[in-house]
């Protein structure tokens, strides 16, 4: 194997976190940096003319290839895993920007108890409150401490919406729930599409707490802190799974990778394929580099003094275990780290909801929609409630496209193809629309991530296992979440309401989110956790890991925005002392 | 080397004027043409007539609106087959290969092209059936593989952009109100409240002035 000459950083994944991580390091150092993407190399200026369904949004163009890799999946250790042999409950993007490029832009935060679950549900709760089989961990930091960067993240993207609490002032057009923020969004929120109209009135007359959602699709022009202009969300409807052809959707490409090819000191490879970290344990552990497969098959070893892990959050855990880095955990004893705490956001369309008048679906945007948080707050009463946590509902108007939007029908019609299902589904098209929930998924022992001891990706390597399915806890709130959805649906005066039939087992095949998180959590001891609050690893001081892979639970709000604020905090940390004197930050 | 098929469409049977994306030509379809000769790039012509045939009892045409007939359906389905999608170019197909549960998805070995294959074979001799005898045959194989994808491709030729061979004249489009892409709608998404905004369809290559390679065309 050849050995490149030595870098001072090596960057494992070119999404969000990686050209986060490369920007910070590379504008405010002079470290020399390599970023080493598997997919191919992608710019603003692809999204132009990619504004086409059928190849971008059903066959899914930007997503990973899966004939070279997937993973499988179970539901339980008594099973035999089989491959997810297409997309099915999440997309994992590839490209340089990752899925960053092809994601909704939906950024709301956690809300400030998530970080410390245990020991506030504890607390507040008792002991016993958490169901008996459950791995819930403190992450240890506290919202306090990681807001700063919340906020930075807010400035990077634009962030569009209005906050509910400036420190501690609540403000009604906001979510009044949500923790406290130091600063206004930057800028105002978005349009409010017409079934978005409908839900906030509807939530209204009921006693809620109706907001516009946080949306990185930006309501209007905006500079940011490193001078990236971007113009207003057009509402063109073309969103998720594609690329912004104006330009208005936060994606790494239109604000990291500018800033990035202007420093001389950063270098982005794609098409590298990295399989291995390489480390040692003597005289002094340390990670020497990353082994690779570049674009022309070559496999190459790419020694670097600072090694950051920012593949999707799967490969993230993947990577740990293919380089046999700390102790894979084992759900039979509880011992070993890496793999433990899968979790994936529940996310269900709550309510179905069919209107006499035409909805103009096809206008909206990712992000474009209107949400209530009554049910997903620290101080929830939770008397009558056989569940803990909670979670948002939503009435998001993504700009609906007809190949995966024709034919939901209401319950009473019961033909799939021919002429009545035809003459229905016609008919309902524009009149159909779903109010969502998205709750909370908590860690438990038996959710976890190993190597299959069966199938192997294009180079011959295992596959990721998931092991991972539902408990009465999710069950429970999906149960409390439907009727008030049923009822908000009636409200607004729909004709017919199909509600959700229920939480059974884990569906790994129709799209939930790709908010699957876990497998290398931050927490304060190396006891039950991989990395640090600083996100580095416990034996292994030069290695860092970035990204979903770290958070120990699910929290209802999307990830994105809690992985950037990370992202943030560790760059501070490595710029600030590391680099002075390197070693554990912790 | 296979021998060239045609699928012959009759512009009588297909009405008014359409503009169909034949083998990357747009070529205008009007009534003075009696008939048109489409190559096919997957099917043999008794399997594009069948497939046709299928497609229409799946969404049929009538007295108001269009169909899968009218929109080209047999004709986007060729094209899909004999590209990247055709042969699972994306899709993970290493072995072993096990009898799954539905919760775990499609397991199987056979790719879309084999799936139609075979499938067509338990359809002989459908296009020449009556409508009735045809909608017959349909039930009998509506819960397996191959009549759930002829059902997912046959939405997606009539809705697809008409760069795909489907959705001829957009007419899917128009039959949902769905305008294609459009560079903005900043004016009109919060106003229409309750009320229709349908503009006129426009194409991808319409709206954005640019050709676009679609991803049956690449390798």
């Amino acid at each position: 194997m050849r050995t490149l000459l030595a870098v001072d950083a090596v960057i494992v994944g070119g999404g969000w976190a990686g050209l986060l991580m490369a920007k910070e390091l590379g504008s405010r150092t002079s470290l020399n940096i390599v970023v080493l993407e598997r997919g191919p190399s992608r710019e603003p200026a692809d999204y132009a003319t990619d504004m086409d369904e059928l190849d971008y949004a059903i066959r899914l163009r930007m997503m990973l290839d899966l004939s070279k890799e997937t993973v499988t999946f179970r539901h339980d250790v008594t099973r035999r895993a089989l491959p997810l042999r297409q997309h099915g409950a999440f997309q994992s993007g590839s490209g340089v920007g990752g899925s960053g490029e092809h994601w909704n832009a939906q950024v709301p935060r956690y809300l400030p108890d998530c970080f410390e679950l245990l020991s506030k549900t504890t607390e507040r709760y008792g002991a016993n409150a958490l169901p008996q089989d459950h791995a819930v961990r403190d992450w240890g930091i506290t919202y306090d401490e990681i807001e700063p960067y919340y906020t930075r993240m807010d400035k990077l993207l634009g962030s569009s919406g209005r906050a509910g609490n400036i420190r501690g002032k609540l403000i009604d057009e906001g979510n009044i729930f949500e923790g406290w923020r130091s600063e206004e969004y930057p800028t105002p929120p978005t349009k409010v599409p017409y079934f978005a109209a409908l839900f906030r009135d509807a939530a209204k007359s009921l006693g809620y707490h109706p907001y516009a959602a946080p949306s990185a699709n930006i309501s209007q022009a905006y500079t940011n802190p490193d001078g990236i202009s971007r113009g207003g969300c057009t509402y063109c409807g073309f969103c998720g799974r594609f690329g912004c052809m104006v330009g208005a959707k936060a994606q790494p490409t239109n604000l990291l990778l500018p800033v990035i090819q202007k420093r001389k000191n950063v270098s982005l490879r794609t098409g590298a394929w990295v399989r291995r970290i390489l480390f040692e344990s003597t005289p002094k552990s340390v990670a020497r580099g990353v082994t690779y497969v570049d674009s022309s098959g070559q496999e190459v070893f790419q020694p670097a003094s600072l090694v950051f892990l920012a593949s999707w959050t799967l490969n993230n855990t993947r990577l740990l275990l293919l380089s046999r880095i700390g102790e894979p955990y084992d759900p039979s004893t509880g011992r070993g780290t890496v793999g433990s705490n899968l979790t994936h956001q529940v996310s269900v369309g709550a309510a179905t909801a069919f209107f006499d008048q035409p909805l103009n679906r096809f206008m909206g945007s990712g992000s474009a929609g209107i949400l209530f948080s009554d049910f997903d707050r620290d101080d929830l009463d939770r008397s009558g409630l056989n569940f803990i946590r909670g979670g948002y509902f939503a009435a998001r108007c993504y700009g609906f496209q007809p190949i995966a939007a024709f034919g939901v029908l209401p319950n009473s019609i019961k033909a799939t193809w021919g002429a009545e299902w035809k003459k229905a589904s016609v008919s309902y098209y524009d009149r159909t629309a779903t109010i969502g929930f998205a709750g909370e998924h908590l860690a438990y022992k038996s959710n976890f991530m190993d190597l299959d001891p069966v199938y192997k990706d294009a180079l011959g390597d295992p596959l990721l296992r998931l092991t991972l399915d539902w408990r009465d806890n999710e069950r429970e709130m999906v149960e409390f979440a439907t009727p008030k959805a049923v009822e908000v649906a009636r409200a607004m005066r729909a004709r017919e309401i199909n509600p959700f039939p229920g939480l059974r087992s884990y569906d790994a095949v129709h799209y939930n989110s790709t908010h699957i998180q876990g497998g290398t959590i931050m927490g304060d001891s190396p006891a039950h956790s991989v990395v640090s609050p600083y996100l580095q690893h416990w034996q292994l001081p030069n290695l860092f890991i970035l990204g979903g892979s770290t958070f120990p639970q699910n929290a209802s709000a999307n990830p994105t925005p809690t992985i950037l604020a990370f992202v943030y905090r560790t760059a501070d940390a490595v710029i600030d002392r590391y680099l002075k004197h390197p070693g554990p930050l912790a | 080397m296979r021998r060239r098929h045609f699928l012959t469409l009759s512009a009588a049977t297909l009405g008014g004027v359409l503009v169909y994306s034949l083998d990357r030509k747009a070529t205008l379809l009007a009534a003075q043409h009696k008939l048109v000769r489409v190559p096919l790039r997957f099917f043999t012509e008794t399997e594009a007539l069948i497939v046709a045939a299928a497609a229409s009892r799946v969404f049929p045409s009538d007295d108001a609106d269009p169909g899968a007939r009218e929109a080209g359906v047999a004709i986007f389905i060729d094209r899909q087959l004999a590209g990247p999608y055709g042969r699972d170019r994306f899709r993970y197909t290493q072995p072993p290969f096990e009898d799954a549960p539905r919760e775990l998805g499609y397991q199987g070995s056979s790719t879309p092209r084999q799936i139609y294959r075979n499938g067509l074979k338990s359809l002989h001799g459908f296009h020449l059936l009556s409508a009735a005898a045809q909608d017959e045959a349909l039930h009998k194989i509506e819960s397996n593989v191959f009549f759930s994808l002829l059902r997912r491709n046959t939405i997606e030729g009539m809705f697809c952009d008409p760069m795909h061979g489907g959705n001829a004249d957009m007419i899917g489009w128009q039959l949902v109100g769905f305008p294609g892409p459009r560079m903005s709608n900043f004016d009109e998404v919060d106003k229409y409240y309750g009320k229709p905004f349908r503009p006129k369809p426009m194409s991808l290559g319409q709206t954005t002035g640019s050709k676009v390679r679609p991803s049956e065309d690449e390798s």
